[in-house]
């Protein structure tokens, strides 16, 4: 425990603040004093940012899996006639005759969700994020517990250890899908996938769990107790407010997940019937009676719904920061900014059951959750509107990280749209087992959160490495991404809306869908020529550790206080005192201010020529 | 490596100086440590399992058969719901008297009672008297126990069942429940029971060996020499929450 020790001692030097702009600080030198070891520095580190990176870079492995994944499912349906044998040295008895395993399909497309949503964009996302921005830009130390949050990277760790393993099983990974409705999950001998495959799942999952509950209550209580002196809450950057809610979205639902988790690992393995009732197997009638599969659905997305916001709120709060510090002005509404993330996390736990709009259930309870979803739509269009408002007329600098915030934007609304059209239960009931929905969410929470980790990636890369990513590479990243991404999306909402069905492996039996053969070609074709235009981003991200353009403290001239470290700051973030905090995080383009941005921690002593009437009244 | 030098003067305009509120940073807002507050969010989380797992009683219960005949009249059969107090009537040494939810209404007066030394233990803590943490400890430890003792027993008679046992559709007597088979009703009504007081019991067993390993550190002097009883404030925070829920769980099983 012994990484609280700074942060305890700014909790007390802030009572007794003497000097301008800095808060008194005892122990500021603490931690300089000893040497570490390989394995502390880099492995068993409790140095948030160390912990930050190793996030970030198994989230980069997954990525890749991922998206391997995907590639793999789009061959099978870009070229269903094709034959595969090319793959078996990689897929091994997968490729049966030169065909891919229908078994192995679902599975493939399983493991790319689970992965996707929970292993890449929800602890990739926020476990990087939220780790190496809440200390450095709230002006602490370092998390409240380091030693906790160390824990919370190693059951990720683990977590993925288990996940990883099951790829390679005999009967194959889970093949439920990512959202593992029974009693196709729960009964082994109903898919190979349901066997071994789906009870690691299971047990990954609870690791993942505990890793986030781990991880959610620090940064909870790290943003509540360790902000520096005038660092209120209406201070704070929006980051930090989008992983603040965040972590209370996680810590809520998750334990619901585990609860139904743990109900279905003793339906498949105890004999027990909580999701299981009037069951016949190959003519055999099972004995399991009186539980209800829809009670799992509801489980599951209580979780399930708070979580896609769990994935796009990180994502909104740094292209948020990121917008502003690029278009050289304040952020558009702020306060309306946090109200809006309020209200999305408020909804967000009352509108599960439009997931479940086709499971019959009861048309007035649809109304209910369809109002409640449609209203969901109000704050969304209050960020999207701020952040296109706050884009109006600035001074704007294309920089990689502003070209994904942009392009965060543009998926943001276009993804959002359809949302308001799935919303509906009368179109849902249409729509719901099409491609319009997997083109939806893949474009408003895949898509974007995507978006916004690279944005985070490109903008935070010189704090956590000391150098620059490259701008030409950057560009050519984001523009094979940016019309990859719509090139994939786009057509399949076109192919959605004419009836083409989800999840299925083979379409050529039905002549209905022989037509949009041509269409589903170019998706995959488009797919995976982006998926591959990733490689790009691998190499800049690696290549520049090691040898990008060194950077200076503050290179995009950003107010915000992790720009007042050192190039790469140490553990324990400030080699002297924390920085006080005196006014709001976008004061950019102030006028009759001396340069286009005033950091956070400058007093309003200094900046007479550019204070406000109200910010005068206090001379 | 502020920007602003150290060696400005010092000037007492308000202009220089952070505000210095309840939520204006460098202070704890809610008065309370950080270990405190987490112990505060990870409840809140765990009762959003255990919520999870009451409301999965709640829908299953209100998908079977409701009994509808007289109290007096009940007997235990798989096609309704039973009534938990003909379930839960036995005590032990008291064979074949009828006395409905004795046995469990003295179970939770121990771990009430429990509470009740977990405070007075918290309070000593604050006095920063050893001695009696220590005594108020071991007695929370002791109530803890019993509890667990009692729950075992309680599950031991559920799962051998009565003498006659319950003539089950498929034409075979069955005495007592497990997972798949339930002589008293629903094999539902024995899964959610095994598995909620299950899952209640086992946050208990990790109360007790936490208060074991506090009283431990009692003795040891530790929380002495670190100043402060906090430790045993925020075990303390765990076993009411543990408590409340049996309340809960009590409710939903034994009286509605």
């Amino acid at each position: 425990m012994a990484a609280n020790l700074p942060t305890q001692s700014q909790v007390q030097g802030g009572a007794g603040v003497t000097e301008p702009g800095i808060a008194h600080d005892e122990h500021a030198h603490h931690d300089e004093h000893h040497e570490q070891s390989f394995l502390q520095k880099y492995i068993f580190s409790t140095d948030h940012k160390v912990i930050a990176k190793q996030f970030l870079i198994t989230g980069i492995l997954w990525a890749i899996i991922g998206g391997t994944l995907s590639s793999l499912f789009r061959l099978q349906l870009g070229w269903p006639e094709s034959t595969f044998e090319w793959l078996s040295p990689f897929l091994g008895k997968w490729i049966e005759a030169g065909k891919l395993n229908p078994e192995f399909y679902l599975a493939l497309v399983t493991m790319h969700g689970t992965i996707m949503v929970f292993f890449v964009l929800t602890a990739g996302l926020s476990g990087t994020f939220s780790n190496f921005l809440i200390p450095l830009q709230i002006g602490a130390r370092d998390m409240a517990s380091g030693f906790m949050n160390m824990l919370s990277y190693w059951f990720f760790f683990l977590s993925s250890v288990v996940m990883f393993a099951s790829l390679f099983i005999e009967t194959g990974p889970a093949a439920a899908g990512w959202t593992i409705y029974p009693p196709l999950s729960a009964l082994p001998q109903a898919i190979p996938g349901s066997g071994a495959g789906q009870t690691l799942w299971l047990v990954s999952m609870a690791l993942f769990i505990v890793s986030q509950l781990l991880g959610g209550v620090n940064y909870i209580t790290t943003v509540i107790n360790l902000r520096t002196q005038g660092m209120s809450m209406s201070k704070l950057p929006l980051t930090i407010w989008a992983f603040f809610l965040t972590a209370i979205l996680g810590l809520l639902s998750f334990p619901v997940l585990f609860s139904a988790a743990l109900l279905l690992i003793f339906d498949r393995s105890f004999g027990t019937s909580f999701f299981l009732s009037d069951i016949y197997i190959a003519g055999q009638a099972l004995p399991n009676t009186g539980g209800s599969p829809i009670l799992f659905q509801h489980l599951f997305w209580f979780l399930g719904h708070p979580e896609v916001y769990i994935v796009i709120m990180p994502a909104m709060g740094m292209v948020s920061e990121i917008l502003a510090t690029n278009a050289r002005k304040p952020i558009f509404g702020y306060r309306a900014m946090i109200g809006s993330l309020l209200g999305i996390s408020l909804l967000s736990f009352i509108v599960w059951a439009h997931h479940m709009f086709v499971t019959g259930m009861n048309p007035f309870l649809g109304s209910v959750f369809m109002f409640l979803t449609l209203i969901i739509a109000v704050p969304s269009a209050v960020k999207t509107f701020n952040w296109l408002a706050t884009l109006w007329r600035g001074n704007i600098r294309f920089t990689t990280a502003m070209l994904f915030s942009i392009g965060f934007v543009s998926l943001f609304i276009a993804g959002g749209l359809t949302g308001i059209v799935l919303g509906n239960a009368a179109l849902d009931i249409q729509m719901h087992n099409t491609y319009f929905v997997v083109a939806h969410f893949h474009l408003v929470m895949g898509s974007s959160a995507f978006f916004g980790l690279w944005a985070g990636v490109y903008h935070w890369f010189p704090k956590m490495f000391g150098r620059m990513m490259d701008e030409k590479l950057g560009y050519v990243h984001f523009w094979l991404t940016f019309l990859g991404v719509y090139l994939v999306f786009l057509p399949m909402h076109y192919v959605g809306i004419a009836g083409f069905p989800r999840r299925y492996y083979a379409w050529t039996g039905f002549d209905t869908f022989s037509q949009f053969a041509d269409l589903n070609k170019f998706i995959s074709a488009a797919a995976i020529i982006a998926f591959f235009a990733q490689f790009v981003f691998i190499f800049n991200f690696f290549y520049s550790i090691f040898r990008g353009r060194r950077a200076t403290e503050n290179p995009w001239n950003s107010t915000t206080l992790e720009w007042t470290t050192p190039v790469v700051p140490g553990h324990g973030n400030w080699p002297g005192a924390i920085p006080a905090v005196h006014r709001w995080p976008y004061d950019y383009s102030k006028p009759g201010a001396a340069e286009d941005f005033i950091p956070q921690h400058v007093p309003y002593s200094q900046t007479q020529s550019s204070n406000l009437p109200y910010e005068k009244e206090m001379e | 490596m502020s920007t602003i030098s150290t060696t400005q003067a010092i000037s007492d305009s308000a202009l220089d100086k952070p505000r210095t509120g309840t939520w204006d940073g460098g202070n704890e807002p809610f008065k309370a440590s950080y270990g405190k507050l987490m112990m505060w969010f990870f409840l809140l989380s765990d009762a959003f399992t255990f919520a999870a797992f009451l409301t999965t009683y709640g829908l299953i219960r209100h998908r079977h058969g409701v009994y509808e005949g007289t109290p007096e009249a009940f007997k235990f059969s798989t096609n309704y719901w039973p009534i938990p107090e003909k379930v839960f009537d036995a005590f032990p040494g008291l064979h074949g008297t009828h006395l409905p939810l004795g046995f469990v209404a003295l179970m939770t007066m121990i771990l009430i009672f429990s509470s009740v030394t977990m405070v007075l233990a918290v309070e000593a803590g604050h006095r920063f008297d050893k001695k009696d943490v220590q005594k108020w400890l071991l007695w929370t430890i002791l109530f803890g126990a019993t509890f667990l003792s009692c729950q075992a027993w309680e599950w031991t008679h559920f799962i051998t069942g009565t003498e006659e046992g319950t003539l089950m559709n498929d034409g075979t007597v069955f005495h007592g429940a497990n997972l798949a088979m339930n002589q008293y009703g629903p094999v539902l009504f024995a899964d959610l029971f095994f598995f909620i007081t299950g899952f209640h019991g086992t946050h208990v067993f990790s109360g007790v060996c936490l208060l074991v390993w506090a009283f431990i550190a009692t003795t040891n002097g530790t929380f002495e020499k670190r100043g402060h009883y906090e430790m045993v404030e925020k075990i303390g925070l765990y076993w009411h929450f543990v408590d409340l829920v049996w309340v809960f769980v009590f409710t939903f099983f034994y009286l509605v």
